[in-house]
């Protein structure tokens, strides 16, 4: 019986990723483009980008590809100034680092916040106070676990920038309810990227951590991308101010 | 690099071990105090002192003190190693 009926549905909305390029932030582009969005990708290296513009579906819609770096303020001012209309924003775009805290300068904090938190405050900032969110609009940023939990040891960094994110996203949550924007995030446990595979922790190492997440597994990015796709939906309509959690049971 | 500085670099990320104890010779991954956090602790160290990237697998690879200080020291004249 075919009813048509699809509350997740994200037909008629324009939508930015950023972070396209890779990991998370590609899946999610390439999901929303298939639950019918047209779909705003964004991220540094451009043949990268590319390869995911080519990866999203499409009936119709005319997805777009903006090259920017989000530490660059003069890159920032040019990917907002191209920017169309938007009802939903996935600001996905983020590094880690796995280094114990005695190791942990001002410099390195410096680079991690920049990235993970300065990069998409302003961003989110801008578009608001612009008016490129529409009434309505669904923004969701990418924390994790690592922000609510010391999930692995030398993750510090790490954590406390998404940790902070976390904080700004519910006070945003709150602000721009006036205009009934809705600000929600999502705290991923590991989930299996090239971000995880640069060496630092071995492969060994990985696997065994996968141990202790009670679903017996890392996440994949599509457990994430399912996530966005109900927080940018009219299914998620009455909830801002959420950090979901979607971890395997870690955080039990 | 000389040996010695990069032991007692070495001998600093551990918590308990006598620093006057390891040698180049020491099996680093047998001291009772080694754990997973050392060895974040040594990557971390050889980045700062060394500007080296080393990874988990240099680690589990090299048995002696003396092991991983050749692939610093082999990165170091070769960066693409």
């Amino acid at each position: 019986m075919e009813t048509g009926y699809n509350p997740f549905s994200l037909e008629g909305k324009t939508v930015l990723v950023t972070g396209a390029s890779s990991g998370i932030g590609r899946e999610i582009a390439i999901a929303c483009s298939r639950m019918g969005a047209t779909v705003v990708v964004t991220a540094r290296n451009e043949e990268r980008l590319q390869a995911t513009l080519d990866s999203l579906e499409s009936s119709g819609q005319e997805h777009r590809l903006l090259v920017a770096d989000l530490t660059s303020s003069d890159e920032m001012t040019a990917l907002v100034a191209s920017l169309p209309s938007l009802d939903g924003a996935v600001l996905s775009a983020g590094n880690s680092t796995t280094l114990p805290l005695q190791f942990g300068s001002r410099d390195k904090f410096d680079e991690m916040f920049d990235v993970n938190f300065f990069a998409p405050v302003e961003l989110l900032r801008m578009m608001y106070k612009k008016k490129i969110l529409q009434k309505g609009a669904s923004v969701v940023l990418m924390a994790s676990i690592g922000g609510t939990h010391s999930f692995m040891p030398g993750n510090g960094v790490y954590g406390a920038s998404k940790a902070a994110l976390n904080s700004f996203m519910k006070y945003a949550a709150r602000e721009f309810a006036s205009r009934r924007v809705r600000v929600n995030s999502i705290c991923p446990g590991m989930v299996d990227t090239p971000l995880i595979h640069r060496g630092t922790i071995t492969e060994e190492q990985l696997a065994e951590d996968a141990k202790r997440y009670p679903l017996g597994r890392y996440g994949q990015p599509e457990d994430i991308a399912n996530g966005a796709i109900y927080l940018l939906s009219d299914a998620s309509s009455w909830l801002t101010g959420h950090d979901l959690v979607i971890d395997g049971g870690f955080s039990i | 690099m000389n040996i010695q500085e990069f032991i007692d670099n070495f001998a600093a990320q551990l918590d308990d071990t006598d620093p006057e104890a390891i040698t180049a010779e020491t099996k680093f991954k047998e001291l009772e105090d080694w754990s997973s956090l050392t060895a974040l602790s040594i990557i971390a160290m050889i980045d700062d002192e060394y500007n080296i990237i080393v990874k988990g697998n240099d680690i589990i690879n090299s048995v002696t003190i003396q092991d991983l200080f050749n692939v610093v020291e082999k990165r170091i004249l070769d960066p693409k190693r």
